[in-house]
């Protein structure tokens, strides 16, 4: 079993982050009844012998003693994790998986990349390093940040550069928080161009979230629960959007029910590494079928079912509807539309008492409507999980790698360029030691080639299909 | 003589561990229908040739369980000392697994594993008093079982150079499971076709259909598939008597299948038919006769069928006498180059077969008495009065290897994915050599 470190950067990365820690001690406390430490926790938890202060030994079989989480929190302003660490969650976190600092990046990537970069660059290996030795088999770095910010922008890139060169074997999986188009940052978009050149060159596989998307989610669950159409009560600790059950017993902040969503993506995204199935999934088979090309590594995600009836009946109509949920644009996680564009692949990944055959009737049922590219006709990974989710009979996450991620990039190279051919804010930019105008073209650069990318593949599949000619055997 | 299994990958391992249940809850049975001497005589020879008598009365299974990580060989281990009747004793196993990429199963796990595997490998073989060969487990679609596999059967190839070795081989739906699934198949079939004896293959597209038309299993899991494999299975490798063989079972179960069937090494693959397949529950109410079961094991035969339902009765074989050329026999047939039936319970001994000897079935290289062969035994198996295995060196497989190649050369057209593999240390030369590799199979059985 392998192990995975997630590390949390800037304000949007450490909530996410923490909802994150939160829903994932909830579900291994859902399943792990006896308390004992097995390795599906150790996946994401250290099992410390605390008596002796927050300095014990590791103890790596029998019960559970103080679990912590592997995780790294880092942000340049001190109150989210002060936070964090005043919260339930207090006791999760070890304070030498703490990077903070006073003043914030000012929303500007340069700050955050070159200053906070350079100024923290050994403590932030020194701490990564220490975190991989708790580990016997680390497999997966993930990243949570916002890409329109300072910190979790800037510093979160160069965190996953630095991901790169220390830990070249270990795969570097990365949730970005894309900024919508009436975001209230105005630099964002320098921010978030900037970012995207790192997350090509570095990441092995980028979940880009939008706000927009999960706000969606949250208003329509909202609208269901309080319509009353429905004749059954849904219950609360299955919504996609809910804490219930979990640490957290204070009140719900604004953006808790948004983050959950991709604190659950995360959860389904590990659970079949974590868990036994009769068809396993793992993170290096989601970046070896998901990505046919090095840097076409943006996955379209999307998770349902969003909430569960109380029933317990669940007739295998209502099991459909869960794929097909999974296909319409009201449940991906960023404002795009995969059905309506070209497929590179897709992964299906199933949790709880889902069989092979209602896989297979789902997506014969389901392929008619979707278009695929021509090399990779039934471009489908699937997994197995039998352990479904808090308070739902199983689930489905779908990742998709589509050509609809192009609209996302092309409106944030728009945005980009309005401020940019006016050079309005550059200075902020050009001031800060290592920043050069370079570095804004090779960005933009960077976005307009992959623009490019998926421009080909969508022009490509319009035409006839012409099978490459066979090699030749002579009789 | 014994046999030495090797299960490998997810796959491999969730497939043995039926298989060995299957096999055990067969002798363990009281449905034999024959004498009390020949259950007994069944018994010890099935015994001997799959499990090894431990001091602690529960038998060992003959059998390495291989995968690069933990959880399955986990499950597997549990639910076979769960039975009480049996369990496993080797098993290998790593961390992070081989992400489904055959490069990393092949050129990275096996070098790396190669020494602790084999040693595991060697122990199951000494512990044989007469090593009958090697079965290999595994599927082809993934990283662990398909690469991996390769490997560790080149490896036995190399250790073991005068013992059989039998791979079996589950090729995976048509409409994906993994999308790297083509690259991988290639990749494991062209490299086994350079080791292996031969390659006897399962596809998961008809075991589904078997579930859900024969079976009538509503919900099919992986696990009512991998039954239905362990079934046919154990239907050829449980003992039976050959013809020449004398009164005692056959003691050299995998030479007995291989010789025959296997007589030229271009044309390695094996198709597996069983007949009759139903529900345990409606075996009661069941009842064949030979003649009946016969007739359609052989239209199944000829018209490629996948089980008794749905067969195309249109299909004939060419007419005898004339010598046919290839391109002139009728489309659908499916030319044969050597056939095996094995006949199981009740009245084998009246059975007559002649049908199966018809020369027009096969290929002219073969006296037909040489290109068809069949056992036989009284012990009725897994408790169907009557049933009857048929393995053939055919056209079954040309069909669904041209089209896993096909796609697979579409998908290298574009260079998909070719990354992953690089990285690895398989070059697009080695992706050139296993395509040549098999275009020349598929031409061979084409030409038939």
């Amino acid at each position: 079993m392998t192990q995975s470190v997630v590390v949390q950067v800037g304000q949007c990365g450490n909530q996410v982050g923490c909802r994150f820690w939160d829903l994932a001690l909830r579900e291994h406390a859902a399943v792990n009844k006896k308390g004992i430490y097995d390795e599906a926790l150790s996946s994401f938890f250290r099992n410390v012998d605390t008596r002796s202060g927050d300095n014990g030994p590791d103890i790596y079989k029998g019960k559970i003693c103080s679990l912590k989480a592997r995780a790294l929190l880092i942000d340049m302003e001190e109150g989210v994790v002060n936070e964090i660490l005043q919260g339930p969650l207090r006791d999760v976190f070890d304070s030498k998986q703490l990077i903070t600092d006073v003043s914030g990046s000012g929303n500007n990537w340069a700050v955050g990349h070159k200053i906070y970069g350079c100024q923290y660059r050994e403590n932030i290996v020194d701490k990564l390093r220490k975190t991989a030795e708790h580990c016997d088999c680390l497999q997966c770095f993930f990243i949570i940040h916002s890409m329109g910010g300072g910190t979790g922008s800037g510093l979160g890139t160069f965190v996953l550069n630095l991901l790169e060169e220390e830990f070249p074997e270990v795969y570097r999986f990365v949730t970005s928080v894309y900024p919508s188009g009436e975001d209230d940052v105005i630099t964002s978009p320098y921010n978030s161009v900037l970012a995207m050149k790192e997350l090509n060159e570095h990441a092995d596989c980028v979940l880009p979230i939008e706000n927009e998307s999960l706000f969606e989610i949250v208003n329509k669950i909202h609208q269901m629960i309080n319509s009353g159409k429905l004749g059954s009560t849904v219950k609360q600790n299955s919504l996609v959007t809910s804490s219930a059950g979990s640490a957290k017993t204070l009140q719900e902040k604004p953006f808790d029910a948004m983050n959950n969503i991709v604190a659950n993506l995360l959860l389904n995204l590990t659970s079949s590494a974590r868990f036994e199935g009769s068809l396993n999934m793992d993170l290096n088979e989601i970046s070896m079928n998901l990505v046919p090309f090095p840097r076409l590594h943006y996955l379209v995600s999307s998770l349902t079912p969003l909430y569960t009836l109380a029933d317990v009946n669940v007739p295998s109509r209502r099991l459909d509807q869960m794929f097909s949920d999974a296909f319409s644009r009201d449940h991906q996680l960023i404002q795009a539309d995969p059905k309506h564009s070209l497929y590179l692949a897709c992964a299906l990944l199933v949790r709880g008492n889902v069989q092979v055959s209602d896989l297979r009737r789902n997506i014969e049922r389901l392929k008619p409507s979707l278009h695929f590219i021509s090399w990779n006709q039934e471009g489908w990974k699937t997994g197995l999980c039998s352990v479904p989710p808090v308070g739902h009979s199983h689930s489905l996450l779908a990742l998709a790698n589509n050509t609809c991620v192009k609209p996302t990039f092309i409106g944030l190279k728009d945005r980009f360029m309005k401020l940019y051919k006016k050079k309005a804010h550059l200075h902020h930019y050009l001031q800060i030691d290592g920043m050069e105008q370079s570095c804004f073209s090779e960005a933009i650069s960077s976005l307009s080639d992959l623009i490019e990318e998926y421009n080909e593949l969508d022009a490509t599949k319009g035409g006839p299909r012409i099978d490459p000619s066979r090699l030749k055997i002579a009789v | 003589m014994s046999i030495v299994t090797v299960q490998l990958g997810q796959c491999g391992n969730q497939i043995g561990q039926e298989v060995f249940s299957a096999l055990c809850s067969d002798i363990r049975g009281t449905h034999g229908l024959c004498s009390k001497e020949e259950n007994e005589s069944y018994r010890e020879s099935c015994k001997e040739r799959f499990f090894c008598e431990e001091e602690s009365g529960v038998p060992a299974a003959r059998a390495v369980l291989i995968d690069m990580e933990p959880k399955v060989i986990s499950q597997t281990l549990s639910m076979a000392a769960s039975s009480g009747h049996w369990k496993y004793n080797s098993h290998f196993c790593q961390k992070q697994g081989s992400g489904n990429n055959w490069a990393n199963g092949y050129c990275v796990h096996g070098p790396r594993h190669k020494e602790a595997i084999m040693e595991l490998v060697q122990r199951e073989a000494e512990k044989c008093d007469r090593l009958g060969g090697f079965f290999t487990i595994m599927s082809m679609a993934g990283g662990t079982g398909s690469g991996l596999g390769a490997f560790v059967t080149q490896c036995l190839r190399d250790a073991f150079p005068a013992s059989f070795l039998l791979n079996h081989v589950i090729w995976p739906y048509g409409t994906g499971e993994v999308i790297v699934q083509n690259y991988n198949s290639v990749l494991t079939l062209s490299h086994l076709y350079h080791s292996s004896d031969a390659l006897l293959v399962h596809e998961n597209d008809v075991i589904h259909k078997i579930c859900a038309q024969l079976m009538n299993i509503k919900q099919i899991s992986f696990r009512d598939v991998n039954q239905v494999i362990a079934h046919q299975l154990g239907s050829v490798f449980q003992p039976a008597h050959t013809a020449g063989g004398g009164s005692g079972y056959s003691r050299n179960p995998l030479g007995d299948l291989l010789e025959p069937l296997v007589p030229h090494p271009e044309f390695r693959l094996l198709g597996l038919r069983n007949i009759p397949q139903m529900p345990q529950s409606s075996l009661a109410f069941s009842s064949f006769s030979w003649p009946g079961l016969l007739k359609h094991l052989r239209q199944i035969l000829i018209a490629k069928a996948h089980m008794e339902e749905g067969i195309d009765w249109q299909v004939r074989p060419p007419q005898p006498g004339s010598s046919t050329p290839s391109t002139n026999k009728p489309l659908h047939f499916n030319t044969s180059i050597a056939n095996l039936v094995i006949l199981r319970g009740k009245d084998v001994h009246s059975v007559d077969l002649g049908s199966f000897q018809d020369p027009s079935l096969y290929t002219s290289w073969l006296n037909p008495q040489d290109a068809f062969s069949a056992w036989k035994t009284p012990r009725a198996f897994n408790k169907y009065e009557k049933s009857a295995a048929l393995v053939s060196n055919s056209q079954f497989l040309l069909k669904p290897l041209d089209s896993i190649v096909g796609k697979a050369w579409n998908m290298f057209a574009s260079k998909a994915y070719l990354h992953q593999y690089t990285k690895f240390g398989i070059q697009e030369e080695d992706f050139l050599d296993c395509f040549t590799t098999l275009e020349q199979v598929v031409s061979s059985y084409t030409n038939l």
